[in-house]
């Protein structure tokens, strides 16, 4: 099950940072999304694949009597969904916004914090 | 896996002790920011109430992060774990002696910051939630300084990156979101790389306490991917602190946003990458870390000097500011490249100058912009002629981020090139000495041409006496004939400055209370220069006593004959051969270190 998991883990990852290295925000938004979700698959295959027990201990016993996934890295997944959701949507705002302001989505041309061709600093007093 | 009857031992996985009352300390700083955090936000709509109620919650995190200073100093490095659960089931907080320095200086910069911004941030900035972000963001930097958990390390990096996006869009100009975009995506890229790597270390050891890493990789060296963890973190964490190659998000962003929130990310954000860098890279993986050597010094150079010549190509002076950031992480990341108590030392002393002075800076930038009615150096100001306060502290500020003695930025260069020297580095240390020679000239024109330069409409006001017939005089210009120039043409804006000071105060009625004339004035300058540098002694050598004192004034007067010119601009031309012989007296001394440095790093490796 591990090597499907890498093979399909590099798949993402190699279509992530394609998209990433594009100069339209859109693209690379789309990028950070699958991103977020090869990270995920990362941390779900560090944790070991296992049968599909679930971590549930039964009534009146401390400990769980059979083998049972690993309940860690879901907990992991679960914050980290959380947090690449959160950022996913806030970046989606913020090129929305630089759409409308700057008037563009493609980062070559956007300059305005960085203008092109500004004079030099005083070379003499 | 047995099976259990309800009455299992759990000894072996709880803290069976209840948690001594001093040691709540180490979570309480977040606590207080979330809580207070939380309360802001409730509060959201009444404008007012906030920098009433974050001020003072500020000021008692200070004390707060003091008292944990001190606890952890009296007590040595304390733990407490979440639910007395012991690790790897429960989230462990460690604090130790860096981690509580490192708290205590961000919250003093938070604190300043947050008075500051009682006069920079207007009350549409409070309601979109200054004060709220600027606590959360303080949540997440103490999270960061005081976890002892790398996943929960992560969760505080993603705390304070959000709380830092919030505040860089505050006030939603063009700049600001252009900015924004650059710095969001990168960030965010550095903090997914920080969990990539974090996942492989939980798949390679399976825990996540740094405690426990360290000890399970010391077990395991050989088995183990360690190079690739290793390296995926450096990554990470160089693109945090924006180390050379991944660098480009902090010009492209930092002079965007208000002032104050410029002054706190340069005080606070990258030095967090710094400290994690410090805190996996030297405490987990000091084998692999030991390895990374070469390419880390390549990186703290390249950082270094990327940071320098950047700020010398600047004309607006927050993106120079900016690229002085730069160059001081490059500072710190040759200690950490140089490892070892003296490398490391000197790299957590940087970092917590470079926080103190970086935020003050911005400080004094935004102060200087608004006397002088802009922030670029084609301006001209003439800000030490209104404001000769704020010029005096501008001029402090430079000389500790140029790494002068006998301010801050002076003491930990030392510390690194002594490291580098006795590491047998020279390299290392010549670069470290020529990013502070460069950034002496960038700050030094600056001041030149912001502070003390006649503005334009103080043109057919200027006094010629100390004018020159044109000759270019300038380190910038192409002249490299040593620091001399430099000095000298300071010294005469000084001059001139003062002597137009002088005669403007003459002319508007304004005297002085006591009126010199030339030479009685000079005398009594000198005298008073003399009894100044003559108590300084003493309070360098922390004894007075009469011998000590005239010990002193010798020194003082000596020294003061040695920069006579410099102090009574008399011009005289340039001798070539006094030059030549100091720098021969340079190379000799090299040379001689030089021939001693191999042996004293064979004995130490």
């Amino acid at each position: 099950m591990e090597p499907i998991f890498a093979i399909l883990v590099g798949i993402f990852f190699a279509v992530a940072v394609y998209l990433l290295l594009s100069k339209y925000i859109i693209r690379v938004l789309l990028g950070v999304a699958i991103l977020g979700n090869a990270v995920n698959l990362v941390i779900f295959a560090s944790g070991r694949i296992l049968r599909d027990v679930p971590p549930v201990i039964g009534a009146g016993l401390d400990i769980s009597t059979v083998q049972t996934a690993n309940p860690l890295p879901q907990a992991l997944i679960l914050t980290a969904i959380v947090i690449s959701f959160s950022f996913f949507s806030f970046l989606l705002v913020l090129s929305w916004r630089a759409y409308r302001v700057l008037e563009t989505d493609n980062t070559d041309e956007m300059r305005v914090a960085e203008p092109d061709g500004e004079a030099p600093p005083p070379l003499r007093y | 896996m047995a099976v259990s009857s309800s009455s299992t031992d759990f000894s072996a996985a709880l803290v069976m002790t209840p948690t001594a009352l001093a040691d709540w300390l180490v979570i309480l700083p977040v606590a207080w920011c979330i809580l207070i955090g939380a309360v802001l936000m409730m509060v959201r709509r009444r404008v007012g109430a906030h920098a009433i109620l974050a001020i003072p919650a500020l000021g008692l995190l200070v004390a707060l992060n003091a008292a944990l200073l001190f606890h952890v100093a009296a007590n040595g490095p304390v733990t407490m774990v979440m639910g007395r659960w012991l690790p790897p089931f429960g989230i462990a907080f460690t604090v130790d002696l860096t981690g509580a320095l490192f708290a205590l200086a961000a919250g003093i910069v938070a604190l300043a910051g947050a008075i500051a911004a009682l006069d920079d941030v207007n009350d549409s900035g409070r309601r979109y939630g200054f004060y709220p972000f600027l606590m959360l963001l303080m949540a997440g930097v103490n999270g960061a300084f005081l976890t002892g958990d790398i996943f929960n390390l992560y969760v505080w990096f993603e705390v304070l990156l959000i709380s830092s996006f919030g505040l860089l869009v505050l006030g939603s100009e063009r700049g600001q979101i252009d900015g924004a975009v650059k710095y969001g995506f990168l960030n965010l890229m550095a903090t997914t790389l920080f969990l990539v790597a974090t996942g492989l270390l939980y798949g390679v050891f399976g825990t996540l306490n740094m405690a426990d890493i360290a000890l399970k990789a010391q077990a395991t060296p050989d088995r183990v991917p360690l190079m690739t963890l290793t390296g995926l973190f450096v990554l990470a964490f160089g693109m945090k602190a924006a180390a050379f190659p991944v660098n480009f998000w902090l010009p492209a962003s930092y002079h965007t946003p208000r002032l104050v929130v410029s002054a706190l990310f340069a005080g606070l954000l990258t030095k967090v990458g710094i400290y994690a860098l410090i805190r996996v890279g030297v405490m987990l993986f000091p084998v692999s870390l030991d390895r990374l050597t070469l390419v880390l010094s390549l990186i703290a150079v390249l950082t270094m000097l990327t940071g320098v010549f950047g700020a010398l190509a600047q004309t607006d002076i927050r993106r120079l500011l900016g690229f002085l950031v730069i160059s001081g992480i490059g500072a710190m990341l040759a200690g950490v490249a140089l490892g070892g108590p003296e490398g490391i030392g000197g790299a957590v002393f940087y970092a917590l100058h470079s926080i103190i002075v970086m935020t003050a800076l911005y400080f004094a930038a935004g102060l200087a912009a608004r006397a002088g009615g802009s922030s670029s150096l084609a301006a001209l100001g003439g800000i030490y002629r209104s404001h000769p306060l704020l010029a005096a502290l501008s001029l402090m500020l430079f000389f500790s981020v140029s790494g002068l003695p006998p301010f801050s930025g002076f003491w930990p260069k030392v510390m690194l090139v002594k490291a580098a020297l006795d590491g047998g580095a020279g390299w290392l240390a010549a670069s470290l000495l020529l990013a502070g020679f460069v950034t002496t000239i960038a700050t030094a024109r600056d001041l030149s041409a912001r502070l003390l330069a006649s503005g334009a409409r103080d043109a057919r006001r200027r006094d010629t006496r100390f004018d020159r017939p044109s000759r270019p005089h300038t380190l910038a210009a192409g002249r490299t004939d040593g620091i001399v120039p430099l000095c000298r043409s300071l010294s005469r804006a000084v001059a001139r400055a003062r002597a137009r000071r002088r005669s403007d105060a003459c002319r508007s009625g304004r005297l002085y209370p006591f009126r010199f004339s030339g030479r009685r004035y000079r005398t009594m300058k000198r005298t008073v220069t003399l009894l100044l540098m003559a108590c300084l002694w003493l309070a360098v050598t922390g004894s007075v006593s009469l011998l000590n004192l005239l010990l002193g004034l010798c020194i003082s007067a000596v020294s003061l004959w040695l920069v006579r010119e410099q102090v009574d601009p008399v011009w005289s031309t340039v001798r070539p051969l006094k030059l030549l012989l100091l720098c021969g007296l340079f190379l000799g001394n090299w040379r001689c270190r030089r021939s001693r440095s191999p042996s004293s790093s064979c004995s130490r490796r």
